[in-house]
């Protein structure tokens, strides 16, 4: 197995490669070293993922890498359950959404440069997931934060497209430095990074140290996967190129969090703290995303807050223990999100780069296959059975009430409710209804070549069948739950107080189903008002609208205080005193110059007088000892 | 080749190479002389490789005027990178100027072999006799260009100065004789021990050290170098600046450290003064050039005084510290040469400093490689000049100088500031006029690529060859 597990990073670098150094040459064929090599990816995944079905493991090193005295590391690679999953997941998804651009990107100037990216995103994000220790997982933590960048700012000539992009890395930083500390206080505490040894040795951590770490590795992945109160920057990611937000702000990237503390459960649950932080973190943000959700005008700022809704499902989950349900959801989630993004795109794509669902509208007819599909994964995501969605869903919210928090539970429900509710808005604002674009854009409706709707054929198929496949509860859990049991052991089925799991079940697809209804009793049943759709009606809505002015806080508190104190350093401090020190001597020097320039004088004589005299220093010099 | 000849077989390579030029230049064909360059350059490489296996022998020829150790195979060595990197240059140099010719390369190899025989010569007789072989060469060759006047008067004011330094040189070397009765350097050393405080030894040392001097451009016998530097042809310039120099310090470390080791308190006191004026002289005045050539020559004169500063410091840190600093500075300033040299700009060459506005813009490779070189002057790691001042001012500090080493690393920051405005003016200026180009050649790019590598390999991997350079000076500390 162990050669198959180095071709899983190795193709995706070749094509970094190869598109970096000859993508001026390449241009518009780069998708022909992308694609190819990200499938050669995934293959090798594939391979991978069965040599673990049948019970394989790997742990080895890839290369030596650092050894200074008592410090050593290498990038080692651990293979097992969890991590064979989260790769198909990035290689399979990542591999559709390549095929994807190949239509969406087609005559960018920026063509092999966006493909040079992509390919180093998923080579970054597949070595984030096979990573052996702390050290490799924060270097590609860091290069997947890159890749993001790189990508929101994609079409850096919009000053919008650059701003997102700074922001995403700036508020990255804020998470990752409390990462960084995080890897430190682990290595100061137990002398080692190494998942194995770490987790063996957590025993003797005191909990209050558990505590620490875990929090600042949290902090991370709070950061990285846009929870409260690090969440600002995936809605503006939204700049980038459609693609890019379904692969890296929706699918993967951003599960990097969840994946973080899933793996390092252990950890968590040696401090008990952390995990009730994570799983409130996660239930908050369930809820608080979701009703920003409802109030958002453009398709795919309301996808981004789904996300960050869904994310917080996923905390939610990992908090109260359910690693494998928060896991399957992260699995389900990464094809309908997918999907829906991709769709978004479609949409866009079609409507000549319309993203405002307000000047969208009667879309079905003229999109039949995006339409379709896009049911599909909202359907999904609004956890309608028997869409995976709904089982993962409701795998999460079962495992938090028998865990014994109702009101965590309560909280997840109201958001599952609230989900419903703004999915259906947005496939209602842009499907069905009157057309509310202009004529000249109407003319020019098309569906999106087949290069683009075929990924999204096959990601709708399997939103639509995964759940079924794999999701179904039974009395040892669900199969997805047994293929992970290595890595999570599977929880004891004890008897329950209070509702059962069917009435809980019942009481999702309730809220669900509510949730369309109500979606479609207010925008599907009479005709809307486009003018209306997006202007303040009340303060509650004006919060929405205004994203609990999180932003507007964040602006007031730390970026105008921070350039207010930059400014001043650069003029009181460093025009004012450094420079003037630094120009008062540079002045000087060239004083000097100009001075001393004219001993040379040209004249040979004036030279050999020279030579004479200092002939003579130095004689009278030996003498003198 | 009999045994007692194999130490000085890099040396009688170069010298047959030049003695088969010369019978090469007579057969035709008359015009275009470039095989002529070709065949110097398989002596000079020939000799380097001869060098190389030499090393680790030990050994004496012609009565023990010659003799053989790590330290003059190190130098051979520098000398022959220095001779070989030259004539690659050369070669299409001189095709467009017009000027190329078979005495060119006899020349060269006839200086290159003066310089080698500094670095092996046992005796202070020797020792004159190589330095004249180079000097008369270096004079001719400092004058090639007939047609114009800055090269005239190049190697007339290089002649003459030279000639009257050498003055100096000789009759130092007769006070000594008269001290000591001999010439032989093993022997001076013998003999002055009891006479320390012997005048005419004294002021015999003290006019060797203005021979010296002069050869190595320190202050205040520097005042030739600017106006050789900018009047010679720019390769024989880069020849100047390196192969010469290395010789000089060849000689003077043989000097200083074995035969004057007893003299070593006065010398260093005197050399501190001499290294502190050389650098702040060349660099401060460097500042005000807006002449390439001219500002590489005071910039060269700011090195010498770093690697006084070396020789200062002493001892196997210090010393060895000069050894690996002449090899960087060889390749650095061959290179930055070498790159003002294979541009022009109309039929002239492009030494002014707005001949560089915007080079970056339509040649960036050639931008990026003389933006390296320069980098490496400055001393900005990884390249080879970090790795020189560091070994050179690390020793100093090593061996108390700390205000030596505060005053050199003083003095390399403002000498940042003329290497980068030849940057900036590359990549931050836009182009007027007529655009400056590069010429075609491949052996110029060769040479540069050659040079590149050296900076690099140098600048990451720079303690093997310090290693090497160590165990070159330990037979002088002996």
């Amino acid at each position: 197995m162990s050669t198959t597990v180095w071709l899983i990073p190795f193709f995706p670098l070749l094509g970094t490669l190869l598109n970096a150094l000859f993508g001026r040459w390449i241009g518009r064929h780069a998708h022909w070293i992308a694609v190819p090599s990200n499938g050669l990816s995934f293959l090798a995944s594939c391979a991978v993922f069965l040599s673990v079905g049948r019970g394989e493991t790997f742990t080895g090193d890839l290369f030596p890498w650092i050894q200074a005295g008592a410090f050593k590391t290498a990038v080692t690679a651990l293979v097992d359950p969890l991590s064979a999953v989260m790769l198909l997941v990035v290689t399979g998804v990542g591999f559709l959404i390549h095929v994807y651009s190949v239509g969406y990107m087609h005559g960018d100037p920026g063509y092999a440069r966006f493909f040079t990216y992509l390919n180093l995103f998923v080579f970054s994000m597949v070595m984030l997931v096979l990573a052996g220790n702390f050290l490799v997982l924060y270097v590609f933590w860091e290069a997947v934060g890159l890749c993001s960048y790189l990508l929101i700012g994609f079409w850096y000539q919009r000053k919008a497209a650059a701003d997102a992009g700074k922001k995403a890395f700036i508020v990255n930083r804020v998470g990752d430095f409390g990462f960084g500390l995080g890897v430190m206080y682990l290595w100061v505490a137990l002398g080692t990074l190494d998942y194995s040894e770490v987790f063996a040795k957590v025993g003797t951590l005191s909990p209050e140290t558990a505590t620490v770490i875990a929090l600042l590795l949290f902090a991370g992945a709070c950061g990285k996967s846009a929870q409260l109160p690090l969440h600002t920057w995936l809605p503006d990611a939204m700049e980038g190129p459609t693609p890019v937000s379904a692969l890296i702000h929706a699918a993967t990237m951003v599960t990097a969090g969840i994946y973080l503390v899933a793996r390092s459960h252990v950890l968590f649950e040696r401090s008990g703290v952390a995990l009730d932080v994570v799983a409130w973190v996660g239930g908050l943000t369930a809820l608080f995303a979701a009703t920003i959700g409802l109030a958002q005008t453009d398709i795919k700022r309301v996808l981004a807050y789904s996300t960050i809704s869904q994310l917080g499902y996923m905390f939610a989950g990992v908090g109260v223990g359910a690693y494998a349900a928060a896991i399957f959801h992260l699995v389900t989630h990464a094809f309908f999100k997918a999907l829906l993004f991709l769709g978004a795109g479609s949409v866009i794509h079609g409507l000549g780069g319309e993203q405002d669902l307000r000047k969208m509208g009667g879309l079905a007819p003229r999109m039949v296959t995006t339409t379709v599909t896009f049911f599909v994964g909202a359907a999904g995501l609004a956890g309608l059975p028997p869409l995976a969605g709904f089982f993962s869903k409701d795998e999460i919210l079962a495992s938090a009430y028998h865990a014994g928090r109702p009101w965590l539970w309560a909280l997840l429900l109201l958001g599952a409710f609230l989900t419903a509710v703004y999915i259906s808005r947005a496939f209602i604002l842009a499907f069905r209804g009157a057309p509310r674009m202009s004529q000249e854009v109407a003319r020019h409706i098309h569906e999106s070549p087949r290069v683009m709707t075929a990924p999204l054929g096959i990601l709708a198929l399997l939103t639509a069948v995964a759940g079924v496949a794999i999701g179904i509860p039974s009395a040892h859990g669900t199969a997805f739950a047994r293929f992970l049991s290595p890595v999570f052991p599977l929880a004891e089925e004890a008897g329950h107080a209070g509702l059962s799991a069917l009435t809980l079940l019942v009481l999702s697809v309730i809220a669900a189903v509510a949730g369309v209804l109500l979606a479609w009793l207010i925008y599907d049943s009479r005709p809307v008002n486009a003018e209306a759709i997006g202007r303040p009606r009340n303060w509650l809505h004006a919060l929405l609208l205004r994203k609990y002015y999180v932003d507007e806080l964040y602006d007031f508190l730390f970026v105008r205080p921070l350039v207010r104190v930059a400014g001043f350093c650069a003029r009181a401090f460093d025009l004012g005193f450094v420079d003037g020190i630094v120009n008062g001597v540079g002045r000087l020097v060239v004083g000097w110059a100009g001075a001393m320039r004219l001993v040379q004088t040209g004249y040979v004589m004036n030279y050999a007088l020279a030579t004479l005299l200092g002939a003579v220093v130095i004689v009278a010099f030996f003498l003198s000892r | 080749m009999s045994a007692a000849l194999v130490p000085l077989a890099p040396l009688l390579l170069v010298a047959a190479t030049a003695g088969l030029l010369i019978v090469l230049d007579l057969l035709p064909p008359r015009e275009g002389k470039g095989h002529l360059g070709v065949v110097a350059l398989a002596g000079v490489v020939a000799a380097l490789a001869g060098a190389l296996t030499l090393w680790g022998r030990e050994g004496r020829a012609f009565g023990g005027m010659l003799l053989l150790d790590n330290f003059a195979v190190f130098l051979d060595v520098v000398i022959c990178y220095a001779a070989a990197l030259v004539l690659l240059l050369s070669m299409d140099y001189l095709r467009r100027n017009g000027m190329e010719s078979g005495e060119y390369y006899i020349l060269v190899l006839l200086a290159t072999l003066g310089m080698m025989l500094m670095a092996q010569a046992a005796d202070l007789i020797v020792i004159f006799l190589a330095l004249e072989l180079m000097s008369l060469s270096l004079y001719v060759l400092a004058g090639l260009f007939r047609g114009r006047l800055t090269s005239a008067e190049s190697s007339m004011k290089y002649f003459l100065l030279g000639a009257f330094a050498t003055g100096f040189f000789v009759y130092g070397i007769a006070l000594i004789y008269g001290a000591t009765g001999t010439t032989a350097l093993d022997r001076i050393a013998a003999a002055s021990g009891g006479l320390q405080r012997d005048p005419l030894l004294l002021i015999g040392f003290g006019l060797l050290l203005v021979g010296f001097g002069f050869k190595i451009s320190s202050v205040p016998f520097h005042m030739w170098v600017p106006d050789v530097y900018e009047g010679a042809p720019t390769s024989v310039t880069a020849l100047i600046a390196t192969g010469s120099k290395a010789a000089g310090f060849a000689a003077l470390l043989r000097v200083l450290f074995s035969t004057f080791k007893v003299a070593q308190p006065d010398w260093a006191l005197l050399l501190w003064v001499v290294a502190v004026l050389t650098m702040t002289l060349g660099n401060v005045i460097a500042i005000a050039q807006s002449n390439l050539k001219r500002m590489l020559a005071y910039s060269s004169i700011a090195h010498v005084g770093y690697m006084l500063v070396g020789v200062v410091a002493g001892g196997a840190l210090g010393a060895g510290g000069v050894l690996f600093y002449l090899l960087m500075y060889t390749f650095t300033t061959v290179g930055a040469f070498g790159a003002i040299l294979l541009l022009e700009r109309g039929r002239q060459e492009a030494v002014e400093l707005d001949d560089y506005a915007g080079l970056a813009a339509r040649h960036p490779l050639l931008a990026l490689t003389l933006a390296l070189f320069l980098l490496s002057l400055v001393g900005m790691p990884p390249t080879a000049g970090f790795a020189g001042k560091f070994y050179v001012f690390g020793a100093a500090i090593r061996s108390g100088y700390i205000w030596l080493a505060v005053i050199a690393v003083l003095n390399s920051a403002v000498a940042a500031y003329y290497y980068l405005r030849v940057v900036v003016y590359m990549y931050m200026r836009e182009a007027e006029g007529v655009p400056t180009r590069p010429a075609p050649s491949f052996a110029g790019r060769l040479a540069l690529g050659v040079a590149l590598w050296g900076v690099f390999q140098l600048g990451l991997m720079p303690a093997p060859v310090l290693d090497l350079a160590q165990a070159a000076v330990a037979p002088l500390l002996r």
